[in-house]
């Protein structure tokens, strides 16, 4: 761990030395690394960025482009000891509220866990426990921070089921999961993860498993909830929709890296990289007129082990062959400022980047 | 190309059936139902039915291609094993290319799978991981008998680059390629026997929004190339609305709304399929505001074992009366090419404009729509009950009605709408 982090350079911003950010998070250089018999398969490689309380953040990439990975090492689940040489290497900065998480004592970030920071996850049959009720679940992560009796945890329990909308809480708290429709399930997730104000909650394709119509309640439920609690949201998804909804910033990954962050209106109108175009243009939109053909991206996604040299777009961007000045097609782009709190990894310059959007995306989407 | 080369080849061997020129009906269902048995007990007796698709009509044109939508346990992709006779119907009727293929036995069926193929949602359970693609593009020739002119490797090869993958991957296994690969080999197993009608179920929804996109294109291509006619099930209505001609929508087994594309997204008249499209996640930060357009339903779909009495949907509309909750609202063309089933319609004259008394639920339920919402609703009923009376090719009974007052549920009685409500 600590071998890597020195020799983890700056990649994306430059990793300032002063060691209290004023940030609530800040997440700086974070490598996530695992050994395979193939070979080191590099999930998040070089990963900054900053988010404040009540604000929420939406991490948008392709399967494989190391967004829920993000999310397990912020909240410290890789594992990195039991299982020998497999264990997940993590290096970089991780600043939750003054305290690094990645040195801090294990048991310090146990005690954060559920506390200050929780988690929803994608697919809440899994996420629950089938043995258990959902209210002895909810009890228990609140029992776990507050020491209480049953009885006051219990009336918590039934007091979170029905502010995340769960009829007849009182009775429904007894329930097991399977008893539960997956909207339910969804609720009752993020019930547990809410019971203790946390003040940083992840959620990792929220409403990924869920109808469309659940989708809107559950998107209504997390936006109500924030507002309420002032909590800082990471929201991970793959679905533009979704984040256009919920997030003040937007965090584009590709290949296990920053290649787009910003406000999410400059990032939907004023995109400068072309993996993003390549996004809004692969997506059929009810808003908007039927367009003819979607523009996809050519080709699939890298394999993480063998990224493409220089910028790991390259071999998918249709812009790849656009003449840029003194570069070359092997060295890797650097996340760069390209406006007000915006910043993109790509090689062309902001004129050509302008140009290209405004002439031949823009027009087509 | 080859394709017609190897048409006569297959057809060959099948029955001889005319191909249906584009626009003639290739599939009609009536009255379709598919109720799944309960069983319970050391006799195993009959206890209830899971009623996943309770009477589906619905008629699909060659060269078309229909969307299906629904949340899921709404029967789509009962409906879509149905059609392709991967389940045998409980009641109704299905006939491919005028002949009764309901309940046809399975090797009665085998020359008719030659016409209808089905592309399957996940394409890693749907392809044999211990078959090369070789061999499972070739498949359906090995099954068939056919020998497709040139040899079957000669023949997968060809399908392989038609479907955009690299004809030389032919002795490779599935582990070796991505989602959209694997999906993409799906296609041309699909394609291999040159089918009139390919079912694709969910095909897109495991894939990556980039893939998806490709593989979207490729459906399209493909049709235009070869002519195929589509059954697409999905639950994306912004995939569905770009692939489709026609687009129905299912709601705990039954066809709420079956309409043209264009009229369906522009002017929907079922209150489910309006609230469906509304929540749909636009991807525009600037939209974000505008969140009170979303009509929100309360709840979870009901159990298809025990499906409300009446309109299906009545628990969860905020239009619902009396009348909706006693009786099933009948799928009625009510404008040229849309079919609604409902009795107080969107952007549209009330069915049963006597009854306006509503129901408890669906005063809860319009408490969750915002009143934008219903005012915009009352302001585009009225405008497009005007731009009916616009339009020369409509109904005549459309033409005499004056312009829509306030909410469509207080529109002026229709002659026409008793008529209708048998």
């Amino acid at each position: 761990m600590t071998e890597l982090s020195k020799s983890g350079a700056a990649v994306g911003e430059p990793v300032k030395d002063s060691p209290a950010p004023s940030a609530f998070l800040e997440v700086r250089d974070l490598k996530v690394h695992f050994p395979t018999d193939d070979g080191l398969v590099k999930s998040v490689d070089g990963l900054s960025f900053t988010l404040e309380k009540g604000k929420t953040l939406g991490i948008v990439g392709e399967s494989g482009s190391g967004k829920s990975v993000t999310s397990l090492g912020i909240m410290g689940l890789h594992t990195t000891g039991q299982y020998g040489k497999r264990k997940a290497q993590i290096s970089g900065e991780i600043w939750l509220d003054g305290t690094e998480l990645l040195t801090a004592d294990p048991d310090h970030v146990r005690k954060l866990r559920g506390r200050e920071m929780a988690m929803i996850f994608q697919d809440p049959l899994s996420a629950l426990h089938p043995y258990y009720t959902i209210g002895q679940q909810i009890v228990e992560a609140y029992r776990i921070h507050h020491k209480v009796d049953k009885k006051t945890a219990r009336r918590r329990a039934v007091e979170m089921l029905d502010r995340v909308g769960i009829p007849q809480p009182d009775k429904r708290v007894d329930s097991y999961p399977h008893e539960f429709s997956g909207g339910m399930r969804q609720r009752a997730m993020i019930a547990m993860s809410l019971v203790n104000n946390p003040e940083l909650l992840i959620a990792d394709e929220p409403t990924t498993a869920l109808d469309v119509t659940v989708q809107a309640q559950i998107l209504d439920l997390i936006r109500d909830l924030q507002k309420e609690f002032g909590s800082a949201v990471i929201v991970i998804t793959h679905d533009l929709g979704v984040v256009a909804e919920l997030s003040d910033d937007i965090l584009v990954m590709y290949g296990g890296r920053c290649i787009e962050r910003g406000p999410a209106e400059k990032v939907f109108y004023e995109p400068k990289h072309p993996y993003t175009w390549g996004l809004l243009g692969s997506m059929p939109r009810l808003d908007r007129e039927q367009t003819e053909r979607l523009i996809p991206v050519k080709g699939s996604p890298p394999s993480l082990i063998n990224l493409p040299t220089g910028c790991a777009f390259n071999p998918r961007c249709a812009y790849a062959d656009v003449p840029k000045d003194n570069v070359t097609r092997t060295v890797r782009p650097e996340l760069a400022q390209v406006g007000g709190r915006h910043w993109a990894a790509c090689h062309m310059t902001q004129e050509q980047r302008e140009r290209i959007w405004t002439e031949e995306i823009a027009p087509k989407l | 190309m080859a394709n017609s080369a190897q048409r006569e080849g297959v057809a060959a061997g099948a029955t001889l059936n005319r191909d249906a020129a584009p626009g003639e009906t290739l599939l009609k269902v009536t009255g379709l139902q598919k109720h799944f048995p309960i069983r319970k007990g050391l006799l195993q007796r009959q206890v209830g039915a899971v009623r996943a698709v309770d009477g589906l009509d619905f008629e699909v044109k060659s060269g078309e291609t229909l969307g299906v939508v629904g949340e899921s346990g709404c029967g789509k992709s009962t409906m879509g094993r149905l059609i392709t006779r991967l389940l045998e119907p409980t009641a109704g009727k299905v006939e491919f290319e005028g002949k009764d293929i309901t309940h046809l036995g399975v090797g009665a069926m085998r020359p008719m799978r030659r016409d209808v193929q089905m592309i399957f949602q996940d394409p890693y359970s749907s392809l044999n991981p211990r078959h090369t693609i070789g061999t499972i593009i070739s498949a359906p020739f090995k099954l068939q008998g056919v020998t497709p002119e040139g040899g079957v490797k000669k023949e997968v090869q060809r399908l392989l680059s038609v479907v955009g993958l690299n004809p030389e991957h032919y002795n490779r296994y599935p582990h070796e390629f991505s989602g959209g690969q694997r999906q993409r080999i799906g296609i041309a197993r699909a394609l291999a026997l040159n089918p009139k009608m390919v079912v694709a179920d969910e095909p897109v929804s495991a894939l990556d929004v980039s893939i998806q996109a490709q593989v979207v294109n490729l459906l399209d291509d493909l049709q235009q190339e070869l002519g195929l006619t589509y059954v697409i099930i999905a639950h994306d209505l912004s995939v569905v609305r770009h692939v489709s001609d026609r687009i129905a929508v299912m709601y705990l087994g039954k066809i709420v709304e079956l309409a043209d594309r264009d009229s369906l997204y522009k002017a929907p008249m079922h209150p489910y399929t309006k609230a469906l499209m509304s929540a749909v996640p636009i991807p525009d930060p600037r939209r974000k505001s505008a969140k009170s357009e979303r009509i929100l339903l309360q709840g979870d779909v009901p159990s298809p074992i025990s499906p409300p009495s009446g309109c299906r949907f009545h628990t969860r509309c905020w239009k619902a009366t009396e009348i909706c909750k006693t009786t099933e609202p009948p799928l009625l063309e009510l404008k040229p090419g849309q079919q609604v089933a409902c009795h107080h319609p969107e952007n549209f004259e009330d069915q049963a404009p006597q009854d306006t008394v509503l129901l408890t639920v669906a005063k809860q339920a319009a408490e969750l729509v915002a009143d934008e919402v219903l005012a915009e609703s009352a302001a585009t009923s009225a405008a497009v009950a005007a731009e009916v009376t616009a339009t020369p090719a409509e109904k005549p009974a459309v033409t005499e009605k004056p312009v829509v007052t306030e909410t469509s549920a207080v529109a002026a009685p229709e002659d026409e709408a008793p008529a209708k409500e048998k």
